[in-house]
């Protein structure tokens, strides 16, 4: 068996979709697990969820849209924090959107248009392996055919892969991205700095490359988590939008983030279509409210306010906070997921599910916001239920209703 | 509650398709449909006793789904905090002042009478998306456009004079896309945008593409009447937004003109044309050129317009206009988002503000009015507020009190830029609508414009969307009363979509789910055929798509409502 058309990623994800597949429902009760059948299962995660003041729901990152909205109807009906995990990743960047707005694009646009490609806190050749061949400056598109019609430059506070790779590294001293983009963008607006270097990078340098930016035909800047999770994190994505927006005053520029999780754009495009907000939507008023640092899963856990959680396609333990993971595994947990993960480990129901896009259907948003319809390739082990099945189940046993 | 017959008595019913205007009789709905009568022991009855009945409103533009209005949302925080609709049994909450949440937005639109509404611009590479979001909106019945004047298969096919081909490729791209009508938006413009430019007349070459705007138009309305679409080509024409642009609107619709032939009915729509009847040279010289519009819409037939009337109220703009988007955000200084699409679109977001004491704006705002009181068939002007551009479809009873009422268009005027006035002709005017031209411009002439047979109207056979006001025309007079009659428009006594109670008193009481048009146009099977082996074969080239992952299946649409279509190709 083999996989074609994807990435070293991607063709992992679908080799090893079976290894260490939770096999069955699990409630955990005092440390001890045992495996139960799925109507026990869910008649446990619905007793869990209803008795808890303030339940969260969280996770999304790799399911369906379908999935997240069954999940976000049951969240309004037990009024609970609903979050998807951008609170940990792109965050700080869609925070940043509502301040600055956001010059973007699809990613065959770049393909077509970009004379000049920069990656910045962003290491495609691990986090993207194709990227850079079918989107970035190796693409063959339109107005430009290949590797030779395009400027690749990369900022970042080490010597990546990518960066070998570059046609301009700028090495910056850690904890300086706002810096830099902040001269850079002083630069385009033509103001003169008196200062010999901005994060540890001459002067000279950060001029160059302001000139390769205006120079540039068609320009596009794409970043990571190196922007997102370093010191400044919104005010870093802000400087980075606000430069690419005033870039279009000398030629057009585009700013794209590089998403991680297959459907994390899909969980913010579901959450706002529906509550109006991206992530971190809280509904114990019975309408969506939004405030980071209040609404977010992280925040809530650490002040102690959530009493149960229900997790799905997502494995917080491994990826929250430290000290908010301790708080996670104080309190009663829905996992649902179709792996064994730390996450399933600490559940006090753990429920399996169908992996979406290999053994059940649904749509996933691209990270530029192109929609995909997933495909279903192989039947799940048998009584294995889809994420959207199972919420929708748990939701009639809670709300009493269909939802 | 499905199924159960519906009679609503004694009413005073507005029905202008039908010549009723305003006669006290009853309506009878069976499964959904008007009919001719009801057992009254098998029937809901409804006591429309002094209120008004008009059929459901028809909206035909108005940004409720999709990519570009979903950034809106989500950039705009500040503009759901202080509007929300909390959770109630059997009821979704949601948020949301100029850009509603998808609940929100079914719900804000039944309670005001509307059961219809078709949402104008859609990326055809993200409609999915689209239809995810109207899939979402309860109660409404709806459509979407899909953007077509910038795709690079129609300026391929255009540029090579093939119209035939350009028609098999957009009958698939409709199908593809489940989309209801073609929309163009500055038509070239948006392709230019792809490098930061625009084009300036009908006869700027489009970069790279050897091919004009005035050649997109015309090649885009052959293709239309080519496919027999139900409505016209859609256009949001050049230059929009800029002083001095109603000689290049009138330059558009005179570039169709020709190809009226001999039916004599509508072949292009204007969308928003308030905002292309700009006279003088700059914002300072701004003058309103309604008048001179809307002489050339009195004399030709083949146009049709809405106004996209400015509400003095938080607006949020949002079109495909990418260069008019980025020349607003210079502009108002305010934050601006813009997403292009590979080979087909872009779209840019700016929020805005219409003050009153803001000469450009209070120009806007008598411009949307001299259109609509100036244009005398108001079979061809419609209402719209091009939602959330000029502003909320909220606000639709306030404009339409100040086509009823002179006396309200006066006290709005007392409170604007003192000088704006002195540039418009809308002091003048004494017209004011009745109330058959009011349910024209919003439900009966939109639904004719569409092609819905069975909306706009309560005769025989059409679909049981009824709207009844706390209203009585008889003894109400608008003109002298007008908030009154706006305190009426804004919530309905009750709502029926389809023979169901939906909305009463403002309260929700039912959400059925709502189709979703789409059209479907078979074209000569040899043709489709080779046009489809072409697209096939420079899909790769440009998309970063798969063609087969492109086309959407009427499955994934909640209650899919497809109109079949008979070509001449």
């Amino acid at each position: 068996m083999g996989v074609r058309n994807a990435c070293a990623l991607g063709t992992s994800k679908f080799l090893g979709y079976n290894h260490g597949r939770l096999p069955s429902p699990v409630i955990r009760v005092g440390g001890e697990a045992r495996p139960v059948s799925l109507e026990e299962a869910i008649e446990r995660a619905a007793e869990i969820l209803s008795k808890a003041n303030y339940p969260a729901v969280y996770g999304f990152g790799s399911t369906s849209v379908e999935a997240i909205t069954a999940a976000l109807e049951l969240a309004e009906g037990i009024g609970a924090l609903a979050d998807n995990v951008s609170t940990i990743c792109h965050g700080p960047s869609l925070e940043a959107v509502q301040d600055i707005g956001e010059v973007t694009c699809t990613l065959g646009v770049v393909r077509h248009r970009a004379d000049l490609i920069v990656y910045w806190g962003s290491n495609p050749v691990y986090s993207h392996p194709r990227h850079m061949i079918r989107y970035g400056p190796m693409a063959e598109g339109r107005f430009r055919k290949g590797r030779a019609d395009r400027k690749l430059v990369v900022v970042d506070v080490r010597k990546t892969p990518t960066a070998r790779l570059a046609d301009f590294f700028l090495q910056i001293k850690p904890g300086t991205d706002y810096e830099v983009l902040s001269a850079l963008r002083a630069y385009i607006k033509e103001i003169d700095l008196e200062v010999e270097e901005v994060g540890g990078i001459r002067i000279e340098r950060i001029e160059e490359l302001g000139e390769l930016m205006m120079g540039c035909q068609f320009g596009v800047l794409f970043f990571g988590l190196g922007l997102t999770m370093s010191p400044g994190r919104h005010r870093n994505v802000e400087a980075a939008l606000a430069l690419v927006r005033d870039l279009n005053a000398w030629t057009k520029f585009a700013i794209v983030p590089m998403r991680g999780h297959f459907n994390v754009e899909g969980a913010n495009a579901a959450f706002t279509w529906e509550t109006g907000y991206p992530f971190g939507v809280d509904f114990s008023h019975g309408y969506p409210r939004y405030n980071p640092g209040e609404t977010t899963f992280v925040d809530a856990l650490n002040r102690g306010e959530c009493d149960a959680a229900l997790i799905v396609a997502s494995d917080p333990i491994s990826h929250l906070p430290k000290d908010s993971a301790d708080k996670l595994m104080e309190i009663p947990t829905v996992v649902l997921d179709p792996h064994i993960t730390p996450t399933t480990l600490v559940a006090h129901v753990a429920i399996p599910t169908a992996h979406v896009g290999i053994e059940a259907q649904g749509t996933a948003y691209r990270m530029d916001g192109v929609p995909l319809e997933l495909k279903k390739l192989v039947d799940p082990p048998p009584g294995i239920l889809t994420d959207e099945e199972v919420l929708r189940r748990i939701g009639r046993v809670v709300l009493g209703v269909s939802p | 509650m499905e199924g159960k017959a519906v009679l609503i008595k004694n009413g005073y019913v507005y029905d202008p398709l039908n010549n009723i205007h305003g006669d006290r009789m009853d309506i009878a709905i069976k499964d959904g449909m008007i009919v001719e009568d009801v057992r009254e022991s098998e029937a809901l009855i409804i006591d429309a006793r002094d209120m008004l009945v008009v059929p459901g409103g028809v909206d035909i533009h108005s940004h409720i789904a999709g990519s570009k209005v979903n950034l809106g949302r989500l950039m705009r925080p500040e503009d759901h905090r202080r509007d929300y609709e909390p959770r109630a049994p059997g009821k979704r909450s949601g948020v949301g002042h100029t850009v509603p949440s998808t609940f929100a937005t079914g719900y804000r639109y039944a309670r005001m009478g509307y059961t219809t509404v078709f949402e104008p611009a859609s990326p055809p590479l993200k409609q999915r998306h689209t239809h995810h979001e109207l899939n979402e909106i309860p109660i409404l019945d709806k459509a979407c456009f899909p953007l077509v004047g910038d795709n690079w298969f129609v300026l391929d096919y255009l540029s090579r004079g093939d119209v035939e081909g350009c028609a098999a490729y957009i009958a698939w791209l409709l199908e593809a896309t489940k989309g209801y009508a073609l929309k163009i938006v500055n038509p070239g413009g948006i392709e230019a945008w792809g490098w930061g430019r625009n084009v300036a007349s009908l006869d700027d070459q489009v970069p790279y593409f050897r091919i004009t705007p005035r050649e997109i138009l015309r090649g885009l309305c052959r293709v239309n009447r080519l496919l027999r679409l139900p409505h016209t080509i859609h256009v949001h024409a050049n230059g929009i937004g800029m002083p001095g642009n109603y000689r290049l609107v009138i330059e558009t619709m005179e570039a169709v003109r020709d190809l009226e032939g001999c039916h004599g009915k509508p072949i292009i729509h204007i969308t928003h044309c308030q905002f292309n009847s700009y006279g003088g040279e700059s914002w300072l010289t701004l003058t309103s050129e309604a008048e001179t519009v809307a002489k050339y819409v009195n004399r030709n037939s083949y146009v049709t317009i809405d106004l996209g009337q400015p509400i003095f109220a938080d607006a949020t703009t949002m079109t495909a206009d990418g260069p008019f988007q980025y020349s607003l955000h210079l502009l108002t200084g305010a934050k601006w988002a813009n997403a292009d699409v590979e080979a087909e679109t872009s779209a840019g977001i700016v929020p805005i503000r219409f003050r009153k004491r803001n000469r450009t704006n209070a120009i806007q705002w008598a411009i949307g009015l001299e259109l609509a009181l100036l244009i005398k068939d108001p079979w061809r002007v419609y209402l719209t507020t091009d939602h959330p551009n000029a502003g909320p479809f909220t606000a639709y009873p306030r404009v339409i009190a100040w086509l009823m009422s002179r006396r309200a268009r006066e006290a709005t005027m007392k409170g604007l830029h003192p000088m704006a006035m002195k540039r418009c002709i809308l002091p003048s005017l004494d017209r004011e609508y009745d109330f058959s031209e009011m349910v024209i411009i919003t439900r009966a002439g939109t639904a004719k414009a569409l092609g819905l047979k069975e909306k706009g109207h309560l005769g025989i056979g059409a679909h049981g969307d009824v709207a009844i006001y706390p209203l009585n025309p008889k003894s109400l007079d608008p003109s002298k009363d007008y908030k009154a009659l706006r305190k009426g428009l804004r919530r309905t006594a009750y709502t029926i979509k389809g023979g169901i109670i939906v909305a009463r008193d403002g309260t929700i009481t039912a959400q059925p789910i709502g189709r979703t048009y789409w059209v479907k146009a078979p074209v000569r099977k040899e043709l489709s055929q080779t046009v489809l082996k072409d697209v096939r074969a420079r899909f790769r080239d440009y998309y970063t798509i798969q063609f087969e992952n492109y086309a959407l299946d009427d499955r994934h649409l909640a209650l899919s409502a497809p109109i079949i279509v008979n070509p001449e190709v």
